[in-house]
């Protein structure tokens, strides 16, 4: 296999993956947008959509379109639940007390999937094959196909919600202002209780794809690692810009994980997207398409 | 007047300045002294002083964050990797230059303090949740830099032995001994930590918390105050981070992950932000928990659950409880165990004479 082979292999599966990420971080973004709390909990709320799919499928030996259903359903009462019991009390509060709530919240779905679910990784299998599809130099495994599909079609589906309904118009002005929207007549907690919601909903898709992609275990939840040079390069209340950081840290780390494993022994994957974010942070705080925000005393 | 104030009747500086204005908080040092030097030591087994060591090392760590976090404002989930810094430090001095530990602590806490300087150096441009996301980096890439840069890390496992300390010839190897090496660094870091927070480099802390365009305003330096800020508070660390490798004999990466850094952050919050004796109820509070839950669960689990079962819910329950008890004191009383031990004393102030 030739160099530029090698490249165009690293950089198309970097695309896609990227693409997967940019839908997990999209459960960010719109959190973020509309209610300016911050969720660490974001790759807990995908391994939870993991583990409910998976115990469906086994436990109950459910039909997997009852499962996805059954997980999307799971995770908008989850995303409405959790708002109206935890993160309504902290509106108002400072930055790192939503930080902390959220790290809080991560630790106690960690513990609750496996003592739940069972503590062993369990395969979810979607009937799309696992033979990789075969493009000369490329070859692409089925679910990341899938996956970066699902991604762009619900980052579209999104950045339409948000551009031209009633809803995400309205969603908008409580991101903006929320004292404003309450003037104008927008139930402001609806419009929370509806981004967590949407949330769910992403993470369940999340939970199926990634389930997929690596198993279902308690480590699933360290996909939410990347969420944050995902949404700090694109800056955290952009929908494109959860695209763009995605592509940027899915092709970044696979690149840098094909050229720098083999002299350090691996591991790259992991940091070398932190260390991309960390210039950006030097260089643009608020991310490619964030909204620059002006400080006064 | 043995218990409290009944109005103020100084009739000398002496009297206003004094360190302990009440003779109730004399007798109480006085006796918390006799308490840690004399009966507890002497008094328990060694299992149960390892236990009290283990709280020690937190109480160091513990204010160091809280320093940073309760005190200037800035959070850090990079402490972990602080620690770790500290720790590969002081056993790349001990095991290739064979120095005494006193010069390895000092130098871990120097290395220490330099690293968590330059991670704090993007807290002059970002704030809050960047900051945050900008020292989980720092906590990864330390993480990962230690563990695969074998001159760091040893090569095997990426883990050192250390040999034992020794005071005057004398080496500590029981946790008796270590009980007392500890103790002093409790003692020091507390004492160094409530002389801070009241100082000029304290005082400047706190207004960057408050407010920091506005401390700005009337003349602090933030960038040299919140370098100093994330510096002094990683020195901590960095001495943490030797303690638990002189106390383990081994220094390992492992203890200080990303879990090590939600820990410590985890003590500040549920013990009081911004508060000395709040850091000491944390630390205790959070050492203690998994302890008392493995014991909970191994007296009484086997009436619920099988006894294979138990010993795999013991870390899910820990983090549960761990995490819960982070929303809800974060919900409920923001200002943690601190706050709590607070009423407690404002009701017994008056008690028995409420009006």
């Amino acid at each position: 296999m030739g160099d530029w082979q090698f490249f165009a292999l690293l950089l198309s599966n970097g695309i896609l993956i990227g693409l997967m990420y940019s839908l997990i971080a999209l459960g960010f973004v719109l959190v973020y947008k509309a209610t300016d709390a911050i969720n660490f909990a974001q790759g807990e709320f995908v391994m939870i959509a993991g583990f409910v799919v998976v115990g469906f499928l086994i436990s109950y030996g459910a039909p997997l379109w009852l499962s996805l259903v059954a997980a999307l359903l799971a995770m908008i009462a989850f995303g409405f639940g959790l708002e109206r019991a935890m993160l309504r009390k902290l509106i108002g509060r400072p930055i790192i007390a939503v930080v902390m709530a959220t790290i809080g919240l991560a630790a106690v779905l960690r513990g609750l999937g496996p003592l739940l679910w069972g503590a062993d990784t369990k395969p979810l299998v979607l009937p799309i094959g696992d033979e990789p599809i075969l493009l000369e130099p490329l070859f692409i495994p089925p679910i990341q196909l899938v996956g970066a599909t699902v991604s762009l079609l619900f980052l579209g589906l999104f950045g339409w919600f948000f551009l031209k309904s009633r809803k995400g118009i309205a969603m908008r002005a409580v991101a903006d202002s929320q004292q404003v929207a309450m003037a104008m007549g927008i139930n402001v907690e609806r419009y929370f209780a509806l981004a967590w919601a949407m949330t769910g909903v992403v993470s369940a898709l999340g939970g199926v794809i990634w389930g997929n992609m690596l198993g279902v275990d308690v480590h699933l939840s360290l996909v939410g690692l990347k969420v944050f040079p995902v949404v700090i390069l694109g800056g955290l209340d952009s929908i494109p810009g959860a695209i763009v950081g995605g592509l940027i840290v899915g092709v970044v780390e696979n690149v840098a994980a094909g050229y720098i494993d083999p002299f350090v022994g691996g591991g790259t994957k992991d940091f070398a997207p932190y260390v991309v974010m960390i210039i950006a942070l030097m260089v643009r705080p608020y991310g490619i398409f964030g909204k620059q925000i002006i400080e006064r005393v | 007047m043995i218990h409290r104030e009944c109005g103020v009747l100084k009739t000398t500086y002496e009297a206003d300045m004094a360190l302990y204005p009440l003779p109730i908080a004399r007798w109480a040092v006085g006796g918390f002294a006799v308490l840690f030097f004399l009966v507890l030591p002497f008094s328990v087994h060694e299992y149960y002083l390892s236990i009290v060591n283990l709280v020690s090392i937190s109480i160091v760590g513990a204010l160091g964050l809280n320093i940073l976090v309760g005190y200037t404002g800035q959070i850090s989930i990079g402490h972990g990797a602080f620690m770790s810094v500290g720790a590969y430090t002081a056993a790349n001095f001990a095991v290739r230059l064979g120095l005494p530990w006193p010069v390895n602590l000092l130098l871990g806490g120097l290395m220490a303090a330099l690293v968590g300087a330059v991670v704090g150096v993007p807290s002059l441009r970002i704030k809050g949740l960047y900051l945050a996301i900008a020292t989980l980096a720092g906590q990864l890439i330390i993480e990962w830099t230690i563990n695969h840069v074998t001159f760091i890390s040893g090569g095997v496992q990426a883990s050192i032995q250390v040999p034992r300390p020794e005071l005057f010839g004398v080496p500590i190897a029981s946790q008796r001994q270590m009980y007392f090496l500890l103790l002093a660094f409790v003692v020091v870091a507390l004492v160094g930590t409530m002389n801070l927070v009241r100082s000029r480099i304290g005082r400047a802390f706190i207004a960057i918390r408050d407010h920091d365009i506005a401390a700005e305003i009337i003349g602090i330096n933030i960038f040299r105050y919140k370098l100093l800020a994330f510096a002094i508070s990683s020195f901590y660390a960095g001495v943490t981070g030797v303690l638990y490798t002189y106390y383990l004999g081994i220094a390992n990466y492992e203890q200080f992950q990303i879990v090590t850094s939600i820990d410590y952050l985890a003590m500040i919050i549920i013990g009081g932000l911004g508060s000395v004796l709040g850091s000491i109820f944390g630390a205790i509070f959070v050492t203690l928990l998994p302890i008392l839950i493995r014991y909970a669960m191994e007296g009484f689990g086997g009436l619920v659950f099988s006894q294979g079962a138990v010993l795999n819910i013991i870390p899910n329950l820990r983090l549960i409880l761990f995490g819960g008890l982070i929303i809800f004191f974060l919900v409920v009383e923001p200002e943690g165990l601190n706050r709590l031990w607070r009423n407690i004393r404002n009701y017994f102030r008056l008690w028995p004479f409420a009006y």
